[in-house]
């Protein structure tokens, strides 16, 4: 297998690039770690006519603390380097949970928060995560930069709202407030592999232990990301007992959700990993939350 | 349309120049290009291993990359790993020893994903080891001599 023909430029700054992209339009394509576009043009699935190589823009690649408490990552920061980062770890805790999720050691050398983000893989974790995180990503372009909610982001199966001169630079992801919990958990065929389904959920207790703030999404069973609303819903403002979390994962299974049926898995089994997930996932972030 | 480009790059200690097409891929550089065949090539999208060489000390597959994105760089392929042609490296002789292959096609891979994990890792787990190659392929032997090749590594690494 031969990726096709393409025009490769290595630019060393942030400027050059959106020069580049600005001028080569839809032809052109970012090439970040390359670990999921270089599979697709090996499969000639995509035929790029210009790739702009973003691996030299040493600018783009950071782990920074910010003043509102919450932590930075610059889009070309290495999922490897995500998955050790002590900062990572103590202001974006279910971030760092989710890491070893995703796929292999070799991969996660090469792959990239922002790759990740801007191919939108409706499996993929980082998506989930830092929408229920309620993340924000920055994307630049020559006509100036727009922060975007992650929520807003994702508008389709590998479909983002991100114009083609437009480069998505920077993820923020906010400080978790006082008596938060979190907790990422997926069912895969193989370790590594692209997981059937994911949860990701957030729970914030309010000084009574009820839920003042519930956040549930999953990955797999949608063309995106899917906040679960119903179910998120159900548990605001109540305090998050076993039978209320049992109720909320039966309603996320079945109301938020619309999964379909593929060689992997039918939907049916969609559906109920996505309940059984629903239920640890919350269960684990209301043990941490009280903790 | 050809797009050439001039490459510097260090494989195995050894520093090359040659120019390539931008989507040569960085497998068939070290294939083709430079003759060093023991970095094998399975799937050429991402799920074998089969391909992982040393990108600056780090395990990669370089069926996804391009040889352009190595200039300047440093790359340890297979044929690196024995300190000289008398002796094989601790991870080769494991292998051997324990029975860690079969066919061969998968064990490059293997080693190379394996170096740097024992070095940073030099006691490691049995569940440990089992993540470490994860990201690898072998049709033959069911990775269960893999793993106890592994462990023997670990022993005779550690010495
Ligand atoms: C075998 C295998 C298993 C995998 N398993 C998983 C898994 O379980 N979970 C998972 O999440 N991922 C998995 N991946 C994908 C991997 O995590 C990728 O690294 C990730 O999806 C894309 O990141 P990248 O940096 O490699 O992006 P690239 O492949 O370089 O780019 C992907 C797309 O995003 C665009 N892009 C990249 N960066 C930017 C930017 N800064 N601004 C605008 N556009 C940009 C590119 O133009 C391209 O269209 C797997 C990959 C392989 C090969
Ligand atoms: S040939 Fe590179 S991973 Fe299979
Ligand atoms: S020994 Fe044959 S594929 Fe592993």
């Amino acid at each position: 297998m031969k990726p096709p023909a393409f025009k490769y430029y290595a630019p060393t700054t942030v400027e050059e690039a959106l020069a580049l992209l600005a001028e080569h339009g839809y032809d052109a394509k970012p090439l970040a770690g390359g670990q999921s576009l270089i599979p697709t043009m090996n499969f000639r699935l995509a035929a790029p006519a210009v790739l702009v190589d973003l691996n030299r823009i040493s600018d783009l690649s950071y782990i920074r603390a910010a003043d509102d408490g919450g932590v930075r990552v610059g889009a070309m920061t290495r999922h490897a380097r995500v998955e050790r980062d002590a900062l990572i770890s103590a202001r974006a805790p279910l971030v760092h949970e989710t890491m070893p999720h995703i796929a292999h050691p070799q991969i996660r050398n090469r792959g990239t928060y922002g790759g990740s983000l801007a191919h939108a893989d409706p499996a993929a974790e980082l998506p989930a995560v830092t929408v229920a995180l309620g993340g924000k990503v920055l994307a630049r372009s020559q006509r100036g930069e727009r922060w975007i909610p992650a929520e807003e982001f994702f508008i389709g199966l590998f479909t983002t709202v991100l114009e083609p001169d437009e480069l998505l630079v920077e993820v923020a992801l906010p400080p978790l407030p006082a008596r938060t919990g979190w907790a990422f958990d997926e069912v895969a065929r193989r370790h590594g592999d692209f997981a059937l389904v994911g949860a990701a959920g957030v729970i914030t207790l309010d000084d009574r232990g009820r839920c003042a703030d519930v956040r549930l999404v999953f990955m797999g069973v949608g063309e995106g990301p899917v906040v679960a609303r119903e179910a998120m819903n159900i548990l605001k403002g109540e305090e998050p007992g076993e039978e209320a979390i049992r109720a909320a994962a039966e309603k996320a299974s079945q109301a938020d959700i619309d999964p379909i049926g593929d060689v992997h898995a039918s939907a049916d089994f969609r559906r109920h990993l996505a309940k059984v997930l629903a239920r640890r996932v919350l269960t684990k972030a209301v043990e941490r939350a009280q903790s | 349309m050809t797009d050439l480009h001039t490459i510097r790059v260090t494989v195995n200690g050894t520093t090359y120049e040659r120019t390539v097409e931008a989507r040569m891929l960085l497998s068939d550089f070290i294939r083709h290009e430079l003759g060093l065949t023991g970095t094998h090539v399975g799937c050429e999208h991402g799920v074998c291993g089969a391909c992982t060489v040393l990108f600056d000390g780090q395990p990669v597959r370089s069926c996804l990359m391009f040889a352009v994105q190595a200039d300047g760089h440093e790359i340890m392929t297979v044929e690196g790993l024995a300190p000289d042609p008398d002796h094989l490296h601790p991870l080769q002789e494991a292998f051997w020893e324990a029975h860690g292959l079969q066919c061969g096609f998968c064990t490059p891979g293997f080693l190379m994903t394996l170096k740097p994990f024992l070095e940073e890792n030099p006691n490691p787990t049995e569940e440990e080891i089992r993540l470490a190659i994860s990201g690898n392929l072998c049709r033959c032997t069911g990775y269960q001599h893999i793993i106890e090749a592994v462990k023997l590594a670990a022993e005779k690494m550690r010495k």
